[in-house]
C-alpha cells in the first residue's frame, strides 16, 4: 500500500472513531478507556512479526517482550472491560434487596 | 520507492475485519444492554489479527512469507501470493511457535489475573499501567523494526530503512515512550506510590517545549541521513531516551485531580503510537485502531477539560492547586452546623426525593456498598432516590458511574449533571459524600475563584444538604473554601463516609 492509500485510511478512521466516541454514554466511560485499552493492544501484530522473524536475535527479544507485554494488555483489558460491563447488566433487575420497588426510577 | 510487499488480498481483508470488529466494539458502549457484545467483537477482532499475523510470518506455516516481502518466494513451493500461497508441506517452525505462545501465556496469566483481583477503586492506576504497557510495547517494536528493517519490509533498495519509514517508526518510538514514561508517574501519582501534589520544576515550559522540539528535530535529521541501519545512527536512540524523559517531565506537574484529563491524555497517546506503527507496517488492524483509540482519549480529555471550564493547555501546563495548600490557613472559622447520624436518617426518612452526590472520597472511603445499602432502604420507605454524577468526579472518566454498578445501583437511577441539575429544586435532601468542588457555588458567582465558570450542581436549592466530610479542615482539591458548608440548609456530617453512612443505615433500620 502506498502512503496515501494509508493516510487515507487512517484519516477516516479519525471521523469514525469521533463520531462513535462521542455516542458512548459516559456511564461508561471507564469501560471505554479500558476497552481502547486492549484493542490498541493490536501493537501485538508488530511483536509478532519481531518475534517470528529471522536475521536478527535482539530484535526478535524485543519483540517477544513486546508480545508479552501488549498480552497482559489484552487479556487484561478484555477481562476487566468484561468484568465491569458485567456489573452493568445486574442492574437490569431489580435488586434483591429491595422489596418495594421504588416509583422514582425513569 | 516502496518495496515490493505483494500483501495476499485476504490477508487485507482479515485485518480490515479486525479493524471493524474494533470499531464495532465501541459502538457497542453506546448503551449498557449492547456493551457486552461489543468487547465480545473486541475480542474476536484481536483473535483475528493475532491469528493472521501468525499464519503469514511464522516461517513454514500457512501463508508462508519470506522476512517481510509476503509470498515473494514461497518456501516449499506453492502459488505465489496472487494466488494464495500455501506451502507444499506445512511445517512451521515450532520453535518461534512456542517462544510466541509462552510469551502470550505468561502476559496473558499476569493481565487475567490482575483484571479479575483488582479492586473497582482502582481502576485509575490499573488503566494507567495498561497504558504505560502500549506505551513500552510500541517502543519494543519500533526497536525491533530498526534492528531487523528486513523483517518488516521498510527496507529501501539502497539497504537503508525507507524515509517514510523512519518518520514513522521515530514518532511511534517517541510517543510510545512519551506514553510508557507519563504513565508510570500517572500511575505511582495515583497509586500513592508518590504524592498527587504538582511538582513544579524552574522553567519547565522551557524544558519541556525544547526537549519536544530537539524530538522533532532529531526525527528530521534521523530521516534525512545517509545512513539509517542499525549501529549506524545513534538518532533513533536519543529520540527515544528524550521521549522517554518528556513523557516524565510532562506528568510531574499535574495534580492529583487532574488525573481524568491524563489518564484521557495518555489513552489517547496510546492510540497515536499504534497508529504510527500501523504507517510503518502498513497494517489496517492497527491505523483503524490506533486512530479511534487516539481519537477517544482526545475525546474524552475534551470532555474533562469541558467539565472543569479549563482549557487543554492549562492542564497540560499543570500547577493547578499548588499555590493553594499556603493559603488555606490563615482564615477565621466560620459557623456551621454539625449533624449527627439520626439527624441525617430521620430527615432522610422523611424525604420524598433525595439526591446522592458522590464523590471521590466516596471511592477512597470505599463506601459505594453502604450507600446502595441506604438507598435501598430510603427506596422501601417510599423516598424517590437519584444518583448525580460530574464528569470529572473521581479520578478517570465515569469512575463513579463504574462504582456505583459495583454496589448494584441501577443505571436508571445514575443521572449525568446537566440532565438532574434542574431537580434540585425540588429536592428535599442533596446527600454529598466525598464530593466538594463540584457543588461549589463560588463556580457560579466568585470570578477570582480558581474553579470559576466550572458547571457545579445547584445543591443550594434543595431543602437540606448533607455533607458527609471527614473535618471542616481540608478544603477541595481546588484549595478553595466552599460556601455550601455554612448555608442555613446545610448539615454536616463529620466522620469517614463509609462509617457515617453505615451508621445512618442503622439509624435508618430502628
Amino acid at each position: 500500500m502506498d502512503f496515501i492509500s494509508i493516510l487515507s485510511i487512517f484519516v477516516l478512521a479519525c471521523f469514525v472513531g469521533y463520531y462513535v466516541v462521542w455516542s458512548v454514554t459516559p456511564a461508561l466511560h471507564t469501560p471505554l478507556m479500558s476497552v481502547t485499552n486492549a484493542i490498541s493492544s493490536v501493537i501485538v501484530v508488530g511483536a509478532l512479526i519481531a518475534s517470528a522473524a529471522a536475521g536478527s536475535a535482539s530484535s526478535k527479544w524485543f519483540g517477544l517482550v513486546a508480545v508479552a507485554l501488549a498480552s497482559v494488555n489484552i487479556f487484561g483489558g478484555f477481562a476487566v472491560t468484561a468484568r465491569m460491563l458485567a456489573m452493568y447488566k445486574k442492574k437490569e433487575r431489580p435488586a434483591p434487596k429491595t422489596p418495594v420497588e421504588s416509583q422514582g426510577a425513569k | 520507492m516502496e518495496p515490493t510487499v505483494t500483501v495476499n488480498p485476504w490477508v487485507a481483508v482479515a485485518y480490515l475485519a479486525s479493524g471493524v470488529l474494533f470499531i464495532l466494539a465501541l459502538r457497542g458502549l453506546s448503551s449498557p444492554a449492547t456493551s457486552r457484545t461489543g468487547n465480545r467483537f473486541g475480542m474476536i477482532g484481536m483473535l483475528i489479527a493475532v491469528v493472521t499475523t501468525l499464519v503469514t510470518h511464522v516461517p513454514g506455516s500457512l501463508l508462508n512469507p519470506t522476512q517481510g516481502t509476503l509470498c515473494s518466494h514461497p518456501v516449499g513451493g506453492g502459488t505465489n501470493c496472487h494466488g494464495f500461497t500455501y506451502a507444499a508441506a506445512f511445517a512451521p517452525d515450532w520453535t518461534t511457535i512456542v517462544e510466541i505462545l509462552i510469551a502470550i501465556a505468561i502476559g496473558g496469566t499476569i493481565g487475567f489475573i490482575t483484571a479479575r483481583k483488582i479492586q473497582m477503586t482502582a481502576m485509575p492506576q490499573l488503566v494507567a499501567a495498561f497504558h504505560s504497557l502500549v506505551g513500552l510495547a510500541a517502543v519494543l517494536v519500533a526497536v525491533a523494526a530498526f534492528l531487523n528493517p528486513g523483517a518488516f519490509g521498510i527496507l529501501g533498495a539502497d539497504g537503508n530503512i525507507l524515509t517514510v519509514s523512519r518518520i514513522e517508526m521515530s514518532l511511534g518510538a517517541a510517543i510510545g515512550a512519551i506514553t510508557f514514561s507519563g504513565s508510570v508517574i500517572a500511575f505511582a501519582k495515583l497509586n500513592g506510590n508518590m504524592s498527587g501534589a504538582p511538582i513544579i520544576l524552574p522553567a519547565r515550559h522551557v524544558i519541556n517545549l525544547g526537549t519536544l522540539a530537539a524530538i522533532l528535530v532529531l526525527t528530521g535529521m534521523f530521516a534525512a541521513s545517509a545512513h539509517a541501519g542499525p549501529g549506524e545512527n545513534n538518532l533513533f536512540w536519543i529520540v527515544i531516551a528524550l521521549s522517554f524523559a518528556i513523557g516524565f517531565l510532562l506528568i510531574i506537574p499535574i495534580g492529583g485531580a487532574d488525573m481524568p484529563v491524563v489518564v484521557s491524555m495518555l489513552n489517547s497517546y496510546s492510540g497515536w503510537a499504534a497508529a504510527a506503527m500501523g504507517f510503518t507496517l502498513h497494517n489496517t488492524a492497527m491505523i483503524i485502531t490506533g486512530a479511534l483509540v487516539g481519537s477517544s482519549g482526545a475525546i474524552l480529555s475534551y470532555i474533562m477539560c469541558r467539565a472543569m471550564n479549563r482549557s487543554f493547555i492549562s492542564v497540560i501546563a499543570g500547577g493547578f492547586g499548588a499555590a493553594s495548600a499556603v493559603g488555606g490557613e490563615a482564615k477565621e472559622q466560620r459557623p456551621y452546623k454539625r449533624g449527627s447520624a439520626e439527624d441525617a436518617a430521620f430527615l432522610l426518612k422523611e424525604a420524598e426525593n433525595v439526591i446522592i452526590i458522590p464523590g471521590y472520597g466516596m471511592a477512597v472511603a470505599q463506601a459505594q456498598h453502604v450507600l446502595r445499602e441506604m438507598g435501598d432502604i430510603l427506596k422501601a420507605h417510599g423516598v424517590n432516590v437519584k444518583y448525580a454524577i460530574h464528569p470529572v468526579a473521581g479520578r478517570m472518566p465515569g469512575h463513579m458511574n463504574v462504582l456505583l454498578a459495583e454496589a448494584n445501583v441501577p443505571y436508571d437511577e445514575v443521572f449525568e449533571l446537566e440532565d438532574i441539575n434542574h431537580e434540585f429544586s425540588q429536592c428535599d435532601v442533596a446527600f454529598i459524600i466525598g464530593a466538594n468542588d463540584v457543588v461549589n457555588p463560588a463556580a457560579k458567582t466568585d470570578k477570582s475563584s480558581p474553579i470559576y465558570g466550572m458547571p457545579v450542581f445547584d445543591v443550594e436549592k434543595a431543602k437540606t444538604i448533607m455533607f458527609i466530610k471527614r473535618s471542616m479542615s481540608g478544603v477541595g482539591y481546588s484549595g478553595v473554601d466552599n460556601d455550601v458548608f455554612y448555608l442555613d440548609q446545610t448539615m454536616m456530617l463529620l466522620a469517614d463516609a463509609k462509617k457515617m453512612v453505615e451508621e445512618i443505615n442503622k439509624a435508618l433500620a430502628d
